[in-house]
C-alpha cells in the first residue's frame, strides 16, 4: 500500500469479462463503461481493442517532486523577472549553467583519446576514481586509507552512493533505524525507507535562532538505541545552510562514539561550502581519527559542476582491511540487480583531474571562486535587506554556509513571492543562494520585504 | 591504540566475542556484544570506540558475479591461447573493443557544442526518450501517435528491469512474474531484490537443442491470470533460440486469454539480425494486438555504450492518460534510486538515432556486426562438423541467432573448457559469439569435442 492509497489489485474479473464480451461480440463490453477511466478509444491497429479496461486504470498521478518541481514551474512561467532560487545547481552572475574549464578541458582530453574504449566498468566502478574519491574526502594520509581498511564503491552521484548504502546496511547491520535531522533534503527519507530502513528524526534546527539546536541534537542521540545510524550532513547543510562548529562536531562525536552509533555522513558540497576542501572533510575525519567505524556518501554534482554526469562514490570505512574486502563483495551484490555497473563518462572526467597535479590546482581555483560567488551573494542580499529596514534579524543569511539559505519566510509568504514577484523556491523557506545574482539581488529583497510587511 | 588499552581494562576482548558469536549465532552474539556497549564499560568509554570488533564482522564474502566473474578470471590467466566468451560484449576480428564510428562522431559533436551538464529531469533527456520509443515502436506506430507510451531513460537494460519491477512490486502487489528457464542470470536478482515472486516457464528443450514450445504454452498457461511475462524480444540470452512469427502470435494468443502482460527484455535490437525493424517483430506484433505491455530497453550492444548505461523502460497504456500517470509513478520510484539519469549516453543516442545521415552509418556498422557473429557461427559449425567424427548435428549453432550460443555443455564441460582449454564462459554453457574470431574457431571446435565427450 502506498502512501497515496493507491493499491492497484486490479479487477481481474472485470479484463476476463471484458475479452470474452469482445471474443463474443466483437464491440466494447457494457462491463466497461463502468470503469471511470473509460473512454472510447479508436484503435487504429486492430479490429477489436484488446482489452476495454487497462491494468493501469487504478494508477494515480503522482505529485510533481517538491525540489524538482519547483523548475518544472519556472520554465512554465513567460515572466521577464522570473527568478529560479529552487534546485541546487551553481549559476553564473549572468544566471547561466556553468561547466568548469578543468571539466572541459578533461573531456576533450577524454573523447579525443583514440585508445578510450566503453566497456562495462566493474561493478564497483573506475578503480582510480575509487582510490582517489577516498583520498579527496578522507585526506591522502588517512590511516583507514593505507590500512586498506576503506571499501569504495562508485556510484550515482549522492542519491545512488546513500541508496546503495541504506541497501547494504538494511541487509547487513543489525540495527534497522537511521536518524536524520529534522529539517533534512527532502529526498533523504525517501531513499532510506525504500532501502528497507525505518526512519526516525533528531532535532537540528532552531526556528528561533535560526541555528543549531545542539541541545535538542544531543538529547535524541543519547536517546536513540545503541548502534542506531545516524545521517550527518559533511558542511552546508540542506535545506538550513546551519554547521556544527569544530567543537560542536567533537560533543557529536563522542557521543556518537559512546552510544556505539553508526555515522553516515552525505557529503554533497566538499569545497564548496568554505571554498577549501580539507577545510569541508574536517567532520569527516574527525570521526575517522578516532579509528571509528563510518559510511560516506560523496557527490561530485556541485563541486565539480558534474550534475548530470551522475558521479559519486560511497565508502565505508571498517575496522579492518578483512572486514573492507567482504564488505566490497556484499556491495556488489547490491549494485549488480540495480544497474549493474556504473555510468563511465563523469567518473573518468573526475579522475582526470584528481590524478594531475596542474588540473586539480585548477580544479580548487575555479572551485573558491564558486564559492567565493555566493558568500558575496549572501552579503549582497543581507545589505539589501538591511537597506530597505526590512523588518527582523536577517543576519544568518550572513552566517549560514553552502548554496542555501534557510529563510525563515512561511509557506504562504512563498507562494506570495511566486505569485506577485515570480521568484520560485521550495515552500520550506529555501533559497539557493547559487541561484542569484547581483542583479536579481534587489527583486529578491523586494519580495522578501513585501512578503514580510504585507498585512494578513 | 587507545582502545586497546581500554580493552584490556576488563571489556570483553574481540577475540571472546568473537568466540560468543560464533558460538551463539550471529544474531545472539551481537546481542551480547551490545550488552558490554550498553553494560558498565560504555561508562569507560569517552575518547574512543567501545569495543576493537567490526560491526559488519560477520558479514560474509558473497561469491564473484557468475557472467562479470568471468572476465575477472580471464584476466588473470596468464595463457597464450586463453579466449574470453564470456560477457556479451562485441569485439572485433583483432578481439578488441569496438566503438562505433557514429558514436565518436556523436561525441565530437558535442564536444564543439560545449553543451552544459545540467541536471536532466527525473524521466531522462525528452529527445532521448522520442527516439528511444520511435526506433522501438516504428515512428508511425499509432501507440506512439497517441501518447500511450510512457518512456522513462534508465541505466540501460538492468535499471530498466530494475525501475518496471519496482513498479510491480508497489502497483501489482499479487503478480507474480514469469521467466524462461534458463533466462539471463542477473534477471532473478532483480525481481528477488525489488521484492517481486517468480516462477519459471519451461523454454529450452537440451533435446533438440531448441525451444520447447508447448512446454512453455503450458506453462503460460498454468500460472494464474495476470502475471508478468518475461519475454526476450529478440536473440534470446543465453540460449540463442527465438520464436518464429508464428509461434509468436501464438504466445500472444495465450497471454491475451489468460490477461497477462507481456514485458519484453529487447537488449539485441538490430544486433539479432541486423535489421532494427526486424528484430522489434516480436514487440510490434504484440501492439498491434492492443496488449499493454513492458519493455525494456538497452543501447549497450546496439550502439556499442555498454559503460554509459544508457537504456529505456517503455509501458504502453491503452489511454494516454495512463501513460501519464504510469511516467509519474516510474518517476517518483526512480528519484530515490538514483535522482535522475546519466546524461552522456543519453546525448549520443539522441545524436545518432536522430540524425537521419548518423542514423543510416549506424545501420552499416550494425550490419558488420551481426554479420561478423554470423560469419563465425558459420566457421565454428563448419569446424565442429569436420571434427567431430560421431555425426552429431552441431546445426542448432546455426538456428540459434544474436551473441551468445548456448552449446549444450554441461557445468563440468564447461569448467573443463576454461581448466584445461583456458576458454573462459559461464558455468551454463554459454558462449558469447561476439568475442570469438574466425582464427579461433578452430580451437574452440577442438576444445568443445573434447569437453562435450571426454567429459562426464
Amino acid at each position: 500500500m502506498d502512501e497515496m492509497g493507491v493499491r492497484c489489485s486490479f479487477p481481474v474479473a472485470v479484463r476476463r469479462l471484458s475479452t470474452l464480451g469482445r471474443h463474443l461480440s466483437g464491440h466494447f463490453p457494457a462491463m466497461a463503461s463502468e470503469n471511470p477511466n473509460f473512454t472510447i478509444s479508436p484503435s487504429p491497429t486492430a479490429g477489436t481493442y484488446g482489452s476495454a479496461a487497462s491494468v493501469f486504470a487504478c494508477i494515480a498521478q503522482a505529485p510533481e517532486d517538491p525540489i524538482l518541481g519547483v523548475t518544472v514551474a519556472y520554465n512554465k512561467d513567460q515572466s521577464p523577472v522570473k527568478v529560479n532560487l529552487g534546485v541546487g545547481a551553481y549559476r553564473t552572475e549572468e544566471g547561466k549553467p556553468l561547466v568548469l574549464n578543468v571539466v572541459r578541458k578533461a573531456e576533450q582530453l577524454l573523447v579525443n583519446d583514440p585508445s578510450r574504449v566503453k566497456e562495462y566498468l566493474p561493478i564497483t566502478g573506475l578503480a582510480d576514481f575509487n582510490k582517489l574519491s577516498a583520498k579527496l574526502i578522507f585526506g591522502a594520509d588517512s590511516p583507514a586509507i593505507q590500512e586498506n581498511r576503506v571499501a569504495t564503491v562508485q556510484c550515482l552521484s549522492g542519491t545512488g552512493s546513500l541508496r546503495v548504502g541504506g541497501e547494504f546496511l538494511a541487509r547487513h547491520y543489525h540495527e534497522r533505524t537511521i536518524y536524520i535531522p529534522q529539517p533534512t533534503w527532502g529526498n533523504h527519507p525517501k531513499i532510506f525507507t525504500l532501502s528497507g530502513l525505518s526512519v526516525k528524526y533528531y532535532r537540528y534546527y532552531d526556528s528561533e535562532t535560526r541555528g543549531l539546536n545542539l541541545q535538542g541534537l544531543l538529547e535524541d542521540l543519547s536517546s536513540a538505541s545503541p548502534g542506531a545510524i545516524v545521517l550527518l550532513h559533511a558542511c552546508a547543510h540542506n535545506p538550513t545552510g546551519v554547521d556544527p562548529t569544530l567543537e560542536q562536531w567533537e560533543h557529536i562525536r563522542q557521543l556518537i562514539r559512546s552510544k556505539s552509533l553508526l555515522p553516515f555522513f552525505d557529503s554533497a558540497y566538499q569545497g564548496f561550502a568554505s571554498g577549501s576542501l580539507d577545510a569541508d572533510a574536517r567532520s569527516v575525519r574527525m570521526f575517522v581519527a578516532d579509528g571509528g567505524e563510518c559510511l560516506t556518501a560523496q557527490s561530485y554534482a556541485k563541486n565539480m559542476g558534474l550534475y548530470g554526469e551522475r558521479v559519486g562514490a560511497l565508502s565505508i570505512v571498517c575496522r579492518s582491511s578483512d572486514v573492507a574486502v567482504r564488505v566490497e563483495s556484499q556491495l556488489k551484490l547490491v549494485i549488480r540487480p540495480m544497474y549493474s555497473n556504473p555510468p563511465i563518462h563523469g567518473a573518468s572526467i573526475v579522475a582526470t583531474i584528481l590524478k594531475d597535479s596542474e588540473k586539480f590546482k585548477e580544479w580548487t581555483i575555479e572551485l573558491k571562486s564558486m564559492a567565493d560567488r555566493i558568500i558575496s551573494m549572501r552579503k549582497q542580499l543581507f545589505d539589501a535587506l538591511r537597506e530597505r529596514g526590512t523588518p527582523g534579524d536577517w543576519s544568518h543569511i550572513i552566517k549560514q554556509i553552502g548554496m542555501f539559505t534557510f529563510t525563515g519566510l512561511n509557506s504562504e509568504q512563498v507562494a506570495f513571492m511566486t505569485k506577485e514577484y515570480h521568484i520560485y523556491m521550495t515552500s520550506d523557506g529555501r533559497i539557493s543562494m547559487a541561484g542569484l545574482s547581483s542583479r536579481t539581488v534587489p527583486h529578491l529583497a523586494d519580495a522578501i520585504h513585501a512578503a514580510v510587511t504585507r498585512s494578513n | 591504540m587507545a582502545s586497546s588499552t581500554m580493552l584490556s581494562a576488563g571489556l570483553a576482548s574481540p577475540a571472546a566475542l568473537r568466540e560468543n558469536t560464533k558460538k551463539l549465532g550471529a544474531a545472539a552474539g551481537r546481542r551480547v556484544g551490545e550488552f558490554f556497549l550498553n553494560g558498565k564499560c560504555s561508562g569507560r568509554v569517552k575518547m574512543a570506540v567501545a569495543v576493537n570488533v567490526s560491526r559488519f564482522e560477520d558479514v560474509t564474502l558473497a561469491p564473484p558475479d557468475p557472467i562479470l566473474g568471468v572476465s575477472e578470471a580471464f584476466k588473470a590467466d596468464t595463457s597464450d591461447v586463453k579466449l574470453n566468451l564470456g560477457v556479451g560484449a562485441y569485439r572485433t576480428e583483432e578481439l578488441q573493443p569496438y566503438v562505433l564510428n557514429v558514436v565518436k562522431k556523436a561525441e565530437k559533436l558535442m564536444l564543439e557544442r560545449g553543451e552544459n551538464k545540467e541536471y536532466l529531469p527525473i524521466e531522462g533527456l525528452a529527445a532521448f526518450n522520442k527516439v528511444t520509443a520511435e526506433l522501438l515502436f516504428g515512428a508511425d506506430n499509432p501507440v506512439i501517435q497517441l501518447g500511450r507510451v510512457a518512456t522513462v531513460q534508465s541505466l540501460s537494460g538492468t535499471g530498466s528491469l530494475r525501475l518496471a519491477a519496482a513498479f510491480i512490486q508497489r502497483y501489482f502487489p499479487e503478480a507474480k512474474v514469469l521467466l524462461s528457464s534458463p533466462t539471463w542470470g542477473n534477471h532473478k536478482n532483480i525481481f528477488n531484490d525489488a521484492r517481486v515472486p517468480w516462477s519459471e516457464y519451461r523454454y529450452y528443450d537440451p533435446r533438440t537443442v531448441g525451444l520447447d514450445f508447448e512446454g512453455m504454452l503450458e506453462d503460460i498457461k498454468a500460472a494464474q491470470d495476470g502475471s508478468f511475462v518475461l519475454l526476450h524480444g529478440c536473440a534470446h540470452n543465453p540460449t540463442g533460440i527465438d520464436p518464429t512469427p508464428e509461434q509468436w502470435e501464438k504466445i500472444a494468443d495465450v497471454i491475451e486469454e489468460k490477461n497477462h502482460i507481456p514485458f519484453f527484455d529487447v537488449a539485441y535490437q538490430g544486433f539479432a539480425s541486423g535489421s532494427l525493424d526486424v528484430d522489434a517483430s516480436s514487440v510490434r506484433t504484440f501492439v498491434a494486438r492492443g496488449l499493454e505491455l513492458f519493455v525494456a530497453q538497452s543501447y549497450s550492444k546496439n550502439l556499442g555504450l555498454y559503460a554509459e548505461r544508457i537504456g529505456a523502460i517503455n509501458v504502453v497504456c491503452s489511454f494516454p492518460d495512463d501513460a501519464t500517470r504510469v511516467k509519474s509513478q516510474l518517476k517518483r520510484l526512480a528519484r530515490p534510486m538514483y535522482s535522475n539519469p546519466p546524461v552522456h549516453g543519453a546525448r549520443i543516442v539522441a545524436n545518432v538515432v536522430g540524425d537521419p545521415t548518423l542514423f543510416g552509418e549506424w545501420k552499416q556498422e550494425m550490419e558488420l556486426m551481426a554479420g561478423r557473429t554470423k560469419n563465425v557461427r558459420q566457421r565454428l559449425f563448419e569446424n565442429l562438423s569436420e571434427k567431430d567424427e560421431s555425426g552429431k548435428d552441431w546445426s542448432f549453432i546455426l538456428k540459434q541467432i544474436g551473441m551468445f550460443s548456448y552449446t549444450g555443455l554441461n557445468k563440468a564441460q564447461s569448467e573443463n573448457m576454461t581448466n584445461k582449454w583456458h576458454v573462459y564462459m559461464t558455468k551454463d554453457g554459454r558462449i558469447s559469439l561476439a568475442g570469438l574470431s574466425l582464427s579461433k574457431c578452430e580451437y574452440l571446435a577442438d576444445a568443445i569435442i573434447d569437453s562435450f565427450y571426454n567429459v562426464s
